[in-house]
């Protein structure tokens, strides 16, 4: 294992050495840049006649020697591994050229894995070796080459900005500017974030849906992906059918709504109707605790003591209660959102205008009819928007489910018997060693498409229904 | 006309009198469910924590048993003056067992013999190998030496297991729980604060399984995530703040981070097998892209709370440096960003937070390795604490529950100062 380590520290440590190098290089162009805008100023009465500081024409170098170079590092880093690889392929014999794409894959992983050092030779035959001895050779030149032209890139980014250094040069501008763009940049990365879920998971889904019918998927009744045992059988890919997930997904999400809608509203309606100043700024930060609480601790709560209790409770009223029951996973889901229901109705009563409220305490109406018949009616849409984002985050929650709901697939509605759902599916099919491209794992990709989509959706929808809400009253 | 409307109108007043009663006992009702709604939420967060500090505060202590140990240089196999690597492969085993044997000679037969030797940690050996390594003088002695008991011995003596229970029911047998009464008697056994617990990695055996691999896997993943995340998210707050137009582009801006706020995490998971190992081909297991993934999915916390907190810097400072001739760009970066400064970080340490706990999408993306050797730097394969708490959480032996919680508790601890952290940063905020 030591060996392993230290060739791969050995390429991290080639990235950190240009890495640090090209910072180094960014400072000298600021010294140079500051000196140079004093060099062509002091023939024109110094320093005043610059239009920026000295500084910014410093900076203005530095951006340009490390911009381009960083940009060029990244995207050799990026396509390094896949065009070595790739090198290294079209090298090996024919018949190796010729396989299929994942055993290809598998025996080049072989040859890579000898090359960095983590493998024993005995487990490659000779034209591995040979082709790891070649793929160790394009990684050295790769490295030269990369720290090479990454210099290059930068000297010359330097070299033209100070070229341009004149008293006239709107050194200030010129580096605002960029820096704009590069906050721009930072922003877009959300948008990027979203494109890179939907890509990735559409790419995988689509290729799912060329091997399972997309009908079959939708309307099938049935799910058991792990029957791929001989890949010559007709049906090897198992069933895949989405409808007991949905079921099961909602059965939990159904049971933990009910116990945090109640209780979340309730406490919200108390604590900022009711309760006493002092009160609610202790009670809340309390409850409030509830969601920081991570989910695994949850899972665990709901595996280790809730599942067990609740089958004990109903074996002593002689019902038969499964161990992984949905009413334990979703009892506990249920605590895990209550104070997520709670702030979001808390603030939307909040928002409701106290002209209401007075107004009908002041036609004698007592405070639980006013609330009942004035503050929810007012606040509902507010309220039913609160409530699908935590609906949402119930469909998507995942370490609860994984740890204390059921792995396989029953189409039951009765909380008492183990169900699975979308999330601990994914979890099941992607956890471990999996190879990527068979129908199980594409099928994780095609639930997360699900997922996504579906929680999307209510998102988009609840905070549409709260932005519309807020502005009714604003 | 007035004659016929009094008694109506007293008629009425005594209709609302009448169910006066009944709106106000309604009243009193709805309160007491006001009440019992806060109370529920109490007593599930109470009994959460109860449960989790009751079942780990034991993994806390740990059991070692005093044995006289022969060290004998024939049963070792070693010959006199050994060298290092010698003393490294003694048999330090069957010295333990040996000396099991002596100090309870009745036992005989193969299966009472193997009882005795589970009284003992599978790494008592190594425990008497790292002693005698320390001081080769006890070679050829007798002496006391204390080890580590067997995770199962160990909860006999922490008093967790009801000898009351029928034999076949509990995993520490009749025989066992003599000899340890017999070794408690002799003053042989001893509770010591379990370090192994902080020093450890990963192991089978839940008395020699810790937590060292996880805490350096978060702090590394924590590293990564806080590098990419804090800047990022600062960035995009100050450009939508301050710099950003309003047109679509912007729009569309704010409605993706609006949405990233609420993906459900497992996505951001798939995100991440998808784009930075499969396509990227950076390494698995590793805190590297743990990093990436948790600061993706932080970003919109960041973002929300930063910007608020930009927002809530009062215009007349920005007016006052615009004023005198500071550029916009000036302006933001030397006085608005500082005064934010305070609020900014209460976001990003609730991030953290969030970042810390979160174990879904790490699952995705191979963190949940049996690793023993602890993480050198952001490539090297790691797990990270919540995770190591589902890992545990899986196992069947008792032992790993108590471990389990005892994680979890030293998670929560973090996880509190943290937060206690970004309210105390608040507090000096909303003080300003």
């Amino acid at each position: 294992m030591p060996g392993v380590r230290r060739t791969f520290f050995g390429a991290v440590m080639e990235t950190t050495t240009v890495f640090l190098v090209l910072v180094a290089l960014t400072f000298i162009s600021f010294f140079m840049g500051r000196k140079r805008s004093h060099a062509v100023a002091s023939g024109q009465g110094g320093a005043r006649s610059l239009h920026s500081l000295p500084k910014h024409y410093g900076y203005m170098a530095a951006l340009w020697a490390l911009l381009p170079a960083l940009l060029l590092l990244v995207c050799w880093l990026i396509f390094e591994g896949s065009f070595l690889s790739k090198l290294t392929v079209s090298e090996l014999p024919q018949q190796v050229q010729q396989m299929p794409a994942n055993q290809q894959g598998l025996y080049l992983n072989q040859i890579i894995s000898y090359a960095l050092g983590s493998t024993d030779a005995a487990m490659l035959d000779e034209a591995q070796l040979t082709a790891a001895k070649h793929y160790q050779e394009l990684a050295a030149t790769s490295r030269t080459l990369k720290a090479m032209l990454v210099f290059l890139v930068a000297l010359i980014g330097a070299v033209l900005a100070l070229r341009r250094i004149r008293p006239a040069l709107r050194a200030r501008n010129h580096v605002e500017g960029i820096i704009k763009w590069i906050l721009f940049g930072c922003s877009f990365l959300a948008v990027l974030t979203t494109l890179g879920i939907v890509l990735s998971v559409l790419f995988e889904a689509i290729r799912f849906f060329h091997e399972i019918p997309l009908a079959d998927f939708l309307f099938g009744l049935d799910w058991s992906p792990q029957m791929a045992i001989r890949a010559d059988q007709v049906a090897a890919s198992g069933s895949f059918g989405f409808v007991p997930l949905l079921v099961g997904t909602l059965l939990i999400s159904t049971v933990a709504m009910i116990i945090a809608v109640p209780v979340g509203l309730m406490s919200a309606i108390y604590l900022s109707e009711y309760a006493t100043r002092r009160f609610r700024s202790i009670t809340k930060p309390v409850l409030e605790i509830l969601a920081g609480v991570p989910t695994v601790v949850y899972g665990f709560f709901a595996a280790l003591t809730v599942a067990p209790f609740i089958r004990n409770l109903g074996e002593s009223l002689g019902l038969h209660v499964a161990s992984e029951s949905a009413l334990a996973a979703g009892l506990v889901m249920g605590i895990m959102i209550i104070p997520f229901v709670m702030s979001l109705s808390d603030d939307i009563i909040n928002a409701v205008p106290d002209t209401m409220r007075e107004a009908s305490l002041g036609m004698g109406a007592t405070m639980n009819e006013t609330i009942r018949k004035v503050l929810l009616p007012a606040a509902l849409p507010g309220i039913v928007g609160g409530i699908l984002l935590a609906v949402s985050r119930a469909i998507g929650e995942t370490m609860i489910v994984v740890m204390a709901a059921g792995l396989s697939a029953k189409l039951t509605i009765n909380p008492l018997e183990a169900v699975t759902t979308i999330t601990v599916q994914i979890v099941t099919l992607l956890v471990g060693d999996q190879e990527f491209d068979s129908p199980k794992t594409l099928a994780a990709f095609a639930l997360g498409l699900v997922l996504f989509f579906v929680t999307l959706v209510l998102n988009v929808i609840a905070l549409y229904v709260v932005r519309k809400y807020r502005e009714q009253y604003e | 006309m007035n004659n016929t409307s009094k008694p109506d109108t007293f008629k009425h007043s005594e209709a609302i009198k009448a169910s006066l009663k009944k709106r106000y006992a309604r009243e009193r009702r709805f309160q007491w469910y006001g009440r019992l709604a806060v109370l529920t939420g109490f007593v599930f967060l109470f009994i959460l924590l109860f449960d989790i500090v009751s079942k780990g505060y034991p993994a806390f202590t740990q059991q070692f048993i005093k044995v006289s140990i022969n060290l004998d240089l024939d049963q070792l196999d070693l010959p006199p003056n050994a060298t290092q690597e010698q003393l490294f492969s003694a048999n330090y085993l069957g010295v333990i067992k040996a000396s099991l044997r002596e100090m309870f000679p009745d036992v005989s037969g193969r299966k009472d013999k193997q009882q005795l030797y589970r009284l003992l940690s599978v790494g008592a050996e190594y425990n008497l190998r790292d002693r005698v390594i320390e001081n080769p003088k006890l070679l050829g002695h007798t002496t006391d030496i204390w080890l580590r008991a067997h995770s199962e011995s160990g909860s006999y003596l922490k008093g967790q297991v009801d000898a009351a229970m029928p034999e076949s029911d509990r995993r520490v047998k009749d025989l066992q729980i003599g000899w340890l009464e017999e070794l408690k008697a002799e003053g042989r056994t001893e509770s010591r604060f379990n370090v192994a617990f902080f020093t450890n990695g990963d192991s089978r055996e839940p008395e020699m399984a810790g937590i060292r691999v996880a805490l350096y896997g978060s702090f590394f993943t924590l590293l990564v995530t806080f590098a990419i995340a804090f800047p990022i998210g600062v960035f995009s707050a100050v450009y939508l703040e301050e710099f950003a137009p309003r047109n679509r582009l912007t729009d569309l801006i704010e409605i993706n981070i609006n949405n990233l706020a609420a993906v459900p995490s497992i996505v951001f998971g798939l995100l991440g097998l998808a784009v930075f190992i499969n396509f990227f081909d950076l390494p698995r297991s590793a805190p590297l892209v743990g990093g990436i993934v948790l600061s993706l999915m932080t970003l919109p916390t960041i973002i929300i709370t930063s910007r608020a907190a930009i927002q809530s810097v009062s215009p007349s400072i920005r007016e006052a440096a615009l004023g005198v001739g500071a550029s916009k760009l000036q302006t933001v970066f030397h006085h608005v960003l500082p005064v934010a400064m305070p609020g900014i970080l209460t976001g990003s340490i609730i991030g953290m937070a969030q970042a810390l706990g979160e174990s879904a999408p790490l699952l995705m993306i191979g963190m949940v390795a049996f690793i023993m050797d602890v993480p050198g730097g952001v490539t090297d394969p790691a797990t990270v604490l919540p995770v190591q708490v589902y890992l545990w959480a899986d196992s069947p032996e008792r032992g790993f529950t108590e471990k389990t919680s005892a994680a979890i508790m030293v998670l929560m601890g973090f996880l509190i100062v943290m937060n206690a952290l970004a309210v105390y940063l608040r507090k000096r905020f909303e003080l300003k």
